[in-house]
């Protein structure tokens, strides 16, 4: 490896390394300064992700760094700055209530920036190697932040199921990654496509795909991997759980894309009933056991169970469309979803704290009206009403799922979006119709600038959705 | 001036409803009465220019409408003699009752309501008189039915006026499906429904063809002649709805739950007549169908006949006028039915006077005595309320049809209701007879009943309680004064527009705007009637009014005598006939029976039973299972991973074992 290539590496990997370095400088930072570091490293974190991410944007180049195990493309890049958005919007809601969850430790705007930092690996990552390294670097750093309220029994319980899940699934994936390995002989998406392009493929390497998709599976909760994702989106502090919900499924669902698009496109065939599988099993049980709920964070879970399942509707498709309809769908879901935690976490009564159930939110329209608007937007979203964003990504990946003639799934995944329509509804009767339960505190700033962009952001779709969709279909492009 | 005429009822209309909170009750009032004046002045100037002016009859375009193969239609305004009639008829009656409703719904605390309602209505029916096409006609006919069903139940918090609304409605659209389907006819066989090119054709339309079937029905070839007798009798049965005819005429007298303005315009003088319009209108069509004109014949004589018969024996000083509006609309429709078209409008135009007028001074008791209707708990007003009772008189006079016999002297009703009488006995159809004696007939019993209701409201001991009596009042100027004004046309618009409306200047009037056959010389030959004929509709007033006077004044013992005597007719008659009953046996509870097994057994114990009900609780049921697969024991989470990963592999497996 000459100096030449060195440097083109570390300038194509220069947000990552910014992330890295940051890190380890905001610890120093928090180490070093008086116990009540925690808003100023916040800060000082949120700076960090934006300084990566405008040289991502500004500067950043596209091609393959480290001999091949790392790469920039304009579809990591896509997905880059989705997952920096949804680390930045989830950092600037935890400020106000770090205190309140008892998460008022300066180790967690670290924890975060450092999961980011695994998040962008596993975007960028192009060969298994690079591919596990990143995924176990956001993995242990979320750990951690799960049970990052070490007080609570909740807390740690969430942290504790979420970790030694998340072993058992790491466990899966690089199993299936040294089938992998052994049946093609290499680790570099690329070549692993050229070995199996050519012959008849091999039991072992289905194998090895199906436990590979298993772990990635895992990290976007798609059924039946599932089971950890109500609990710990319950558990866990809300602030960690609107993080959870954002950036790593951005992440994990770009790394599914990237490894079915590039190393197993020769055997497409195989991995598309996979995906169709776990998208149906998704969207339908996800559907379904959300209308149970009373707790808010778990229907919230439950919801980003069948969304996960839609968005693999469109990877299932194959096709460039199909593609380009998972990009906007986790853009779209990832704005919905934060939006939604921002009014979980404006939930809270003077008296009784933190409140979660959903008959809290009863007569909303009367005590909180603005809030109440938005999240009646984001529910109407989240069901998919038109013309609001959450139509959209619908509609995209179900085209493309028709237009690769899988009509079995793109009618089951309507059927399952009506459904799921009854408990966002319900929400929105709950708000608008019930008599008031009582008020809640004033509404930080924080999160009344996230919920408002976000309620803009899904109403103002229909205005703004062209050059979105431009970008979106540039990131598919990469593969096609 | 058209436009005007026309469209300022409906700028009226929407100030008063839509901006009447803000305008207020009383500037509402003078929006819309002062709009209504201004058209009705305009309409008048149209009259007389075009009536006795040199003008022929043009179109006013006022928009396109719509394009769709080879149907067009626009908005247009036809102006012709016919519809200034109509709009002279129309705005006259209607600004009056806007003037009189001022005084009438004094204490309502929906003024601007009912006065957008009563400006909607004249918009719409103005639309229907100058419409040159059927469907601009459709439009109006259907607005007015709607004004109609909003009036009729303004007040509705009364169950009663809100049944007697639908029934209005329902009944209506009867009639209208006959209508539709009479103007799908038409377009079938003229290829358009504009007015300029159905009437151009008309005449001709017998003679094309050869012969061959134009219209095929089920298998049912239709020959030119016999598809337009069937187009003729269902727009025919349109006008039957709408005009109240025997089998259609149901919804009238309960229509009578409305605002008793309400009553005098929509109910007597103007939306009532629109099925006479229709036919009059379309009279190129049917002077060539025979057929249907003798159906026309026998409905409108038979319809004058059976309602005057009701009208005998009802207590309701409103229900009587009811069933007398009826029984006049009869004698426009026999009149169509002979050939006198002329007869026919001139008809109308006076009735809508003196009917109007009635109802108008029924109004003016009703408030007089503190809404009570019921005639037997009247009697004995004449000296408290003389100058309603003068202006009654007048109107009952010349809806009896007072006059000396012989001459053109005397009051509207005698002079276009024996017009009527006398062209029915001379008209070329072998209905004539018939036609004539109904309607001689009926002549008498109108005479009877209308003396009767002079008779107990006004002569007599009062029945009414010591208190009403003590309160009983004359009406404010306000509501006297169109009494005054319709008095006037009551008196003397007979005289004054004989010769135009039916007589000797019946070319130069109407220039061809009312088509008759060259055959048809009716005008000119029903004054050769024998002497014994003509005597008839006058001696069947005296023979009314004398029995009357005798019933009531002479020995108040002898109804209820007569009653008993005859308590089988006397109950018929009550009853109206027992045509409610036989529809409410035939059609009503049928319809509900079946209603409530589709409600019941077809909607609740089928769709929602195995639809939305049962699809919702099978996703209750599976969300239940669902909810408990997720138990919170870390083994539980582990085995389901473990168990998807082998099920996947077996079935990887097995799938590439088939390839």
């Amino acid at each position: 490896m000459t100096a030449d290539i060195l440097s083109t590496s570390l300038q194509l990997s220069m947000p990552e390394i910014i992330l890295a370095v940051g890190a380890l400088a905001l610890l120093m930072v928090g180490v070093f300064t008086s116990s009540e570091s925690n808003t100023l490293v916040t800060g000082l974190a949120v700076a960090v992700l934006i300084m990566s991410g405008l040289w991502l944007v500004v500067i950043g180049g596209l091609g393959p760094a480290y001999g091949g195990a790392f790469l920039a493309d304009p579809f990591a890049r896509y997905m880059k700055v989705l997952v920096l958005l949804g680390s930045i919007m989830a950092m600037i809601m935890t400020v106000g209530h770090a205190k309140n969850e008892q998460i008022d430790k300066f180790e967690f705007p670290v924890l975060l920036v450092i999961a980011t930092l695994g998040m962008m690996l596993m975007i960028s990552a192009n060969s298994l190697i690079s591919l596990y390294l990143g995924l176990e670097l956001q993995s242990l750093a979320l750990y951690v932040v799960a049970a990052i309220n070490r007080e609570s029994v909740r807390s740690t319980e969430a942290g504790l199921k979420y970790f030694v899940l998340g072993a058992l699934s790491s466990g899966m994936l690089l199993y299936g990654a040294s089938l992998v390995y052994g049946f093609s002989g290499h680790v570099e998406f690329p070549q692993i496509a050229h070995a199996i392009g050519g012959e008849q493929r091999s039991l072992g390497l289905v194998f090895g795909l199906v436990f590979v998709l298993a772990g990635i599976a895992f990290k976007i909760s798609a059924v039946p991997f599932h089971m950890w994702t109500p609990d710990v989106y319950e558990g866990a502090p809300t602030p960690v759980t609107a993080f959870f919900a954002a950036a790593p499924k951005v992440a994990a669902m770009a790394m599914l894309v990237r490894i079915v698009s590039e190393a197993f496109q020769p055997i497409a065939s195989d991995w598309q009933q996979i995906v169709v599988f776990i998208s149906i099993a998704s969207m339908v049980l996800g559907a379904f056991a959300a209308i149970g709920q009373t707790n808010i964070k778990r229907l919230m879970a439950y919801s980003s169970i069948s969304h996960m399942g839609y968005a693999l509707v469109g990877l299932s498709a194959g096709t460039e469309a199909g593609v380009r309809g998972v990009v906007l769908y986790m853009l779209i879901y990832m704005v919905m979803t934060l939006g939604t935690f921002a009014c979980i976490l404006a939930m809270r009564r003077r008296e009784e704290g933190n409140v979660e159930r959903i008959e809290d939110l009863a007569g909303l329209a009367s005590t909180r009206p603005l809030m109440a608007v938005v999240l009646t937007i984001l529910m109407f979203s989240l069901a998919g009403v038109p013309p609001l964003a959450g139509f959209f990504g619908k509609y995209f990946v179900f085209m493309a799922a028709i237009q690769a003639n899988l009509y079995v799934l793109a009618v089951i995944g309507v059927l399952a979006s009506v459904v799921g329509a009854y408990y966002y509804l319900r929400i929105v009767k709950i708000m608008w119709f019930d008599e008031p339960a009582g008020e809640f505190v004033p509404t930080a700033g924080e999160l009344r600038f996230v919920f408002g962009l976000s309620g803009l952001f899904t109403l103002g779709y229909v205005l703004i959705g062209g050059p979105i969709g431009t970008a979106a279909a540039t990131a598919a492009k990469t593969f096609f | 001036m058209y436009i005007a005429i026309v469209f300022l009822p409906l700028i009226g209309a929407i100030v008063a409803g839509l901006f009447g909170r803000s305008v207020g009750a009383k500037n509402a009032e003078y929006i819309t009465c002062g709009f209504m004046g201004v058209s009705a002045v305009l309409s008048w100037i149209a009259f007389i220019s075009m009536g006795f002016g040199g003008g022929e009859g043009f179109h006013v375009e006022v928009m396109r409408w719509m394009t769709s193969g080879d149907l067009q239609v626009n908005w247009q305004l036809r102006i012709d003699t016919l519809t200034t009639v109509m709009l002279v008829v129309v705005t006259t009656v209607s600004t009056l009752v806007h003037v009189y409703s001022i005084g009438y719904m004094h204490d309502d605390p929906h003024k601007q309501r009912f006065f957008s309602y009563l400006s909607l209505f004249s918009f719409a029916m103005l639309m229907l008189v100058t419409s040159n096409n059927l469907l601009q006609m459709f439009f109006g006919w259907e607005g007015v039915g709607l004004a109609s069903y909003l009036l009729i139940g303004f007040w509705y918090k009364r169950p009663s006026a809100c049944a007697a609304a639908m029934k209005a409605f329902i009944v209506n659209r009867v009639g209208d499906f006959g209508f539709a389907l009479g103007i799908f006819a038409v377009f079938v066989l003229f290829g358009s429904i504009s007015f300029d090119t159905i009437f151009a054709n008309a005449p001709d339309f017998l003679n094309g063809g050869n012969g061959e079937p134009v219209i095929n029905l089920f298998g049912l070839e239709l020959s030119r002649q016999g598809a337009l007798t069937g187009t003729c009798l269902l727009l025919f049965m349109g006008a039957m709805g709408k005009s109240a005819q025997f089998l259609l005429h149901t919804w009238l007298p309960d229509a009578m739950e409305g605002p008793t303005p309400v009553s005098a315009l929509i109910h007597a003088a103007t939306m009532v007549t629109a099925g006479v319009f229709l036919v009059a209108r379309m009279s190129p069509l049917f002077e060539q169908a025979p057929v249907a004109l003798e159906f026309i014949t026998i409905v409108g004589s038979f319809t004058a006949f059976f309602a005057a018969t009701i009208g005998l024996v009802q207590t309701d000083i409103k229900r009587v006028i009811a069933y007398s509006t009826c029984s006049q609309l009869g004698y426009m429709f026999a009149a169509m039915g002979v050939g006198a078209y002329g007869a026919g409008i001139f008809h109308l135009f006076t009735h809508a006077f003196f009917k109007a007028l009635l109802f108008l001074c029924a109004g003016s008791v009703i408030h007089a005595v503190h809404d009570e209707q019921d005639m037997r708990r009247m009697g004995g007003l004449r000296k408290h309320i003389p100058k309603t009772y003068w202006t009654m008189v007048i109107g009952t006079l010349a809806l009896t049809g007072f006059g000396i016999p012989f001459t053109l002297i005397g009051t509207a009703g005698f002079i276009s209701k024996d017009a009527i009488i006398e062209a029915s006995l001379m008209a070329d159809t072998p209905l004539a007879g018939f036609a004539f004696w109904m309607l001689v007939i009926a002549a008498i019993l109108t005479s009877f009943y209308s003396w009767r209701l002079i008779f107990m409201t006004f002569h007599g001991k009062p029945r009414a309680s010591a208190d009403v009596m003590h309160h009983v009042h004359e009406s404010p100027n306000v509501m006297l004064v169109p009494l005054y004004v319709l008095s006037i046309g009551a008196l003397f618009a007979g005289m004054i527009f004989k010769g135009f409306f039916f007589g000797h200047h019946y070319e130069e009037f109407w220039k061809g705007s009312l088509f008759t056959l060259p055959a048809n010389h009716l005008v000119e030959t029903y004054e050769n009637i024998p002497e014994w004929a003509s005597l008839m509709p006058f001696l069947a007033m005296a023979i009314g009014f004398v029995v009357a006077w005798y019933f009531y004044i002479r020995s108040p013992e002898t109804p209820r005598r007569t009653a008993e005597q005859f308590w089988g007719l006397h109950r018929f008659l009550l009853n109206k006939w027992y045509i409610d009953e036989l529809y409410d046996f035939l059609f009503v509870r049928p319809v509900k029976r079946l209603g409530t097994f589709l409600w019941k057994q077809g909607d609740g114990a089928t769709i929602d039973h195995y639809g939305p009900d049962g699809v919702a609780a099978r996703v209750q049921d599976i969300t239940g299972r669902v909810v408990k697969l997720q138990s919170g024991y870390l083994y539980h989470y582990a085995f389901a991973m473990l168990i998807g990963v082998a099920a996947l592999v077996t079935w990887m497996m097995f799938g590439s074992a088939i390839q």
